[in-house]
């Protein structure tokens, strides 16, 4: 087959019926176009909202469940055999993770692992005037918490670094800083579980956009929460993992409950929940792109049809003068194919420039101080998936009313002239 | 004799047709004749003879008949539509009462468009051929316009131009000169005349102008689906 002909042949056509042409690529040029720019700011989206989870959450956090001790020494005394002990108490006397420096570094060398960090995590009651309110003070490593889970995101005032270079500081939760009307620079009093008071001056303030948690965290240095708890210095209550394949986690929780005689905790049963969320949004994007290219389909199609009508003079001479039926074929072929490529390539075009746009609209939320214009995913897929089915859609859609063509009896339409 | 048996260009051998649409009538009736080179031949008959009909199986694009048609020696009979279409392309010529001129070409490229299908030469070539034929048919300063700039007879002779591109065995007309004044028809008459005594080309052309079937070398007459004269 001479395909430069029939290309050339598809060409003239789509020139000479240049209007009907525009107008189907503008059809298949929309439908890319919302398609990817839909699919960027759902995606956008969903990559926001799970990132106001996923983000600041370990996929696998180790620590020291309270619960009774699972070898009692009735177990030892009597030997095999079920023992029945009644009231039975949990014992809290020994929260920190043993060893947890040689855990720390088992970690570090695990490939699987993206980076660890260690943390206290303790109650304390913040008095500030004549308020006393209970807390939650998290002791972190901020250089480790900002890399690893983008701790730096969530302050909207102060510095962070300022808690590991100014000795007993503290950063509050914006509601909390609210209730108590504190502000950066004030000096709050911490009474810990252990009856240890401290003076600590505020240097910061955090923002989760969960109402309810900014009330209660508080986030400090681990040296000075360890001077809080009166604690030496390998007191560690809980190590956060952030792994390179967040899939991973249940399998190397369970791993690591085994190998660090820890509890361990990960990701997916903490929020299980939270998946489908982002998922269905995922389904609605794709399905309405899919339509949208459905009808852009039906356009050509359409367009198609019509195009053979007109044109069954030239498709009757052209099979007379030696033109096989798959050639005729190739040839509307090739004009929907065309349609498909001009409209996929401005699809992706304007895709892109809606995409931009909705980037620069802007957008406030409590939940994200640090987003101000509506997120957008700008992802390479995106663009493939919509040119692959601009052409896929096209190559159907022409399909039929090129078969038609091909069939196309020379005979009859030169005997009805 | 084996000279006579190569000369042969086209033959039918009993070909009957039938037309099933409302009922079933019998087109053509056991017809049967050969065409040589170089030879001129009219088909005339009264409208509704077959004339057409029989244009059309010889020319391969109907292939729902009984008997047998041999072009240059070779059986058409249950032959693929690809093979069809290609000994149309290479060895046989329309030429219709419409011109059939695709508009979104100019004049050259129609005449070529036949030749770059065969794809037998370079586009260079082909070009060059089709503005001999043109030059031959005297309309090589039409060669660059749309065939809606030109007047019927011109756009005919582009049509015969076309033709001849792929220089067939024969050359096939369905009413050549039936849009055409008395002026533009002697032209288009003495084209076939050259090409069938210059080129050694053979003609079969259906007509229902008595003149100009009168000047052809052999004129076939059908009646009712069959020959009666030839």
């Amino acid at each position: 087959m001479n395909y430069s002909l029939i290309i050339s042949v598809s060409k003239s056509l789509l020139i000479a019926k240049w209007k009907q042409t525009l107008i189907a690529a503008i059809g298949v040029m929309i439908a890319i176009a919302m398609f990817i720019a839909l699919l960027s700011f759902m995606t956008g989206l969903n990559i926001m909202l799970d990132g106001l989870i996923l983000n600041r959450t370990a996929h696998i956090r180790l620590f020291k469940e309270i619960k009774p001790n699972p070898v009692q020494p009735a177990d030892n005394y009597f030997g095999s055999g079920h023992n029945f002990i009644s009231s039975l108490k949990s014992n809290t006397a020994r929260t920190e993770i043993y060893n947890n420096a040689a855990i720390s570094k088992a970690l570090q060398n695990d490939n699987r692992v993206a980076g660890s960090t260690e943390r206290i995590t303790t109650q304390a009651f913040i008095s500030y005037g004549v308020i006393d309110i209970n807390a939650v003070v998290n002791g972190i490593d901020v250089a480790k918490e900002a890399a690893l889970f983008s701790f730096n995101d969530y302050i909207v005032k102060g510095n962070p670094a300022d808690l590991n270079n100014i000795p007993n500081t503290i950063i509050l939760g914006k509601a909390l800083a609210e209730r108590m009307t504190v502000n950066t620079g004030d000096v709050i009093q911490a009474t810990s579980v252990a009856g240890i008071r401290y003076q600590l001056k505020v240097v910061g303030l955090f923002q989760s956009g969960i109402n309810d948690f900014d009330k209660v965290q508080c986030y400090a240095s681990i040296i000075t929460t360890q001077k809080l708890l009166n604690k030496p210095e390998n007191y560690i209550t809980d190590i956060g993992v952030r792994l390179k394949d967040m899939s991973m986690a249940p399998a190397m929780a369970k791993e690591y409950m085994q190998i660090f005689e820890t509890d361990a905790e990960d990701i997916q049963s903490a929020n299980a929940q939270f998946e489908t969320g982002s998922r269905v949004r995922s389904v609605i994007s794709y399905s309405v792109g899919i339509v949208l290219l459905l009808v852009a389909g039906f356009g050509i199609y359409n367009i198609l049809n019509m195009m053979i009508y007109e044109k069954m003079d030239s498709i009757a001479i052209m099979k007379a003068t030696g033109f096989s039926a798959r050639d005729v074929r190739w040839v509307f072929m090739g004009i929907s194919m065309g349609i498909g490529i001009f409209g996929g390539i401005a699809g992706l075009i304007f895709g892109f420039v809606f995409s931009n746009v909705i980037d620069q609209i802007p957008f406030h939320t409590s939940a994200l101080p640090t987003i101000t214009t509506f997120p957008v995913n700008y992802d390479l897929r995106f663009y493939i998936i919509g040119i692959s089915f601009s052409l896929i859609t096209t190559y159907f859609a022409g399909w039929i009313p090129s078969r038609k063509a091909g069939k196309v009896d020379p005979v009859i339409i030169i005997r009805g002239k | 004799m084996e000279s006579s048996k190569q000369n042969i260009i086209l033959e039918a051998k009993n070909i009957t047709k039938y037309f099933y649409d409302p009922v079933k009538v019998k087109v053509l009736n056991d017809i049967s004749f050969a065409i040589k080179r170089s030879e001129f031949v009219s088909i005339i008959g009264k409208s509704g003879c077959g004339k057409s009909t029989l244009l059309y199986v010889l020319s391969t694009m109907d292939s729902d008949y009984e008997g047998d048609l041999f072009i240059d020696g070779e059986n058409m009979r249950g032959r693929k539509e690809k093979f069809l279409a290609n000994i149309r392309n290479e060895k046989i010529g329309f030429v219709f009462q419409f011109h059939y001129l695709l508009k979104e070409f100019n004049v050259l490229h129609n005449v070529m468009l036949p030749a770059l299908k065969l794809n037998l030469k370079s586009k260079e070539a082909i070009e060059l051929d089709a503005l001999n034929k043109l030059d031959m048919l005297g309309i090589k300063n039409l060669a660059v316009k749309k065939p809606n700039q030109l007047s019927g007879g011109e756009k005919q002779r582009v049509a015969i131009a076309r033709a001849m591109i792929n220089d067939p065995l024969i050359i096939m007309c369905d009413e050549p000169t039936g849009n055409l004044d008395k002026k533009n028809s002697s032209i288009v008459f003495d084209i076939f005349k050259r090409l069938s005594t210059e080129q050694g080309q053979a003609l079969l052309v259906v007509t229902h102008d008595p003149q100009f079937a009168e000047d052809t070398n052999r004129i076939i007459e059908m009646e009712d689906g069959r020959i009666i004269r030839q």
